[in-house]
């Protein structure tokens, strides 16, 4: 008979991963070069992607204090690209809401796009597991990519400024978060969200301090939450 | 090696560090280590469910209009990419794939173009 132990949750948690390698690896590696381009030395770049962990969040600070924007309105920008891991929070707290605090703190830091994915898909395919063997796989889900994450964040940040300008690493960024939303469009509802941020965005280019991005990300947000409600409501009426 | 300007100074950017540290992790322990089993309000959970599709297109749009590596002007092997990139994504549902497209069609046209 096999036991299913935390501990070979743990080990599928990693299997799992494995996917991921090839989006955290050239993620840092873009990070940690594109923030010793804009004048972070080594402890400066590792100290951020060590303490933030959150790899949208982080490139969006980068981007607007490269752009002399606020200080204040770089956090606030920053934590809205940041707000879904809220709901990742959020989502997660019914199956391991229940795990001692120190877990639920250590999960609280781990909680990001990849280990979240894997995560609900598990705990929602087996609803028999255990808090422990559910916190084991979450461990797995960020036992080889957080690690990775930071090798390649100071690999990045080593080779930096040798990179030439003919790469174009400017466009690394736009590519990679394109590549990030093209799969989240899953329900009419999200591709309504996105085509209103992108318009708002456009037409609030000229707002000063950069804030057009808040105004467009809220403005999708509530275009997306009622748009939900309008489907809704449609698919109850037929 | 050439000697890069910085935008901000130290001051500033260990502001921004602490603040964003601080606010992560507040944003993701809110949930799970305060509210616990606690229900939160739908509409609250309706507006969450957006906020990746909606706040990502608002930083990436302006960068792929107005790329700031020529100065603003808009560039057509930028947008190819970012359309392939998208379009890739969108049919593969495969983000490596879309990258990967992306890539390909940026350097490809900057090399025709250049």
């Amino acid at each position: 008979m096999t036991a299913t132990t935390p501990n070979s949750y743990f080990w599928r948690g990693i299997r799992d991963s494995l996917p991921f390698v090839f989006v955290a690896g050239p993620f840092g590696l873009l990070f940690g070069v594109l923030a010793v381009e804009a004048g972070l030395n080594l402890l400066e770049t590792m100290t951020f992607t060590m303490t933030v962990f959150a790899g949208a969040a982080q490139f969006t600070a980068l981007q607007l204090m490269q752009e002399n924007t606020p200080t204040l309105i770089v956090l606030a920008s920053a934590l809205a690209v940041n707000l879904r891991v809220a709901m990742y929070s959020a989502s997660l707290t019914p199956y391991l809401g229940a795990a001692p605090l120190w877990q639920r703190t250590l999960a609280a830091y781990f909680t990001v796009d990849q280990s979240y994915a894997l995560s609900i898909v598990r705990f929602e395919l087996e609803p028999e597991m255990t808090i422990a063997q559910r916190m084991a796989y979450f461990a797995g889900t960020v036992g080889l990519i957080a690690p990775l994450w930071y090798l390649a964040t100071l690999a990045g940040a080593m080779m930096g400024a040798q990179i030439p300008e003919s790469w174009a690493l400017d466009f690394a960024l736009p590519i990679a978060f394109l590549a990030m939303i093209a799969p989240m469009l899953r329900t009419p509802a999200h591709v309504i969200a996105a085509l209103v941020s992108i318009v708002t965005a456009i037409l609030a280019a000229g707002v000063p301090y950069n804030l057009g991005l808040l105004i467009a990300g809220f403005a999708g947000m509530m275009a997306g939450a009622q748009a939900e409600l309008a489907l809704e409501r449609k698919a109850r009426t037929r | 090696m050439t000697e890069t300007v910085q935008a901000f100074d130290q001051a500033t950017l260990w502001t921004v560090i602490a603040g964003l540290a601080i606010g992560s992790f507040a944003l993701r322990f809110v949930f799970i280590g305060l509210v616990g089993n606690r229900a939160m309000p739908t509409w609250l959970l309706r507006h969450l469910r957006y906020t990746a599709v909606a706040i990502l297109p608002a930083l990436v749009t302006p960068l792929v209009i107005w790329p700031a590596a020529t100065g603003g002007e808009p560039d057509a092997a930028r947008m190819a990419a970012a359309g392939m990139t998208l379009a890739v994504g969108l049919l593969t549902r495969n983000v490596v794939a879309a990258i990967f497209s992306g890539a390909v069609t940026l350097f490809g046209l900057l090399y025709l173009l250049g």
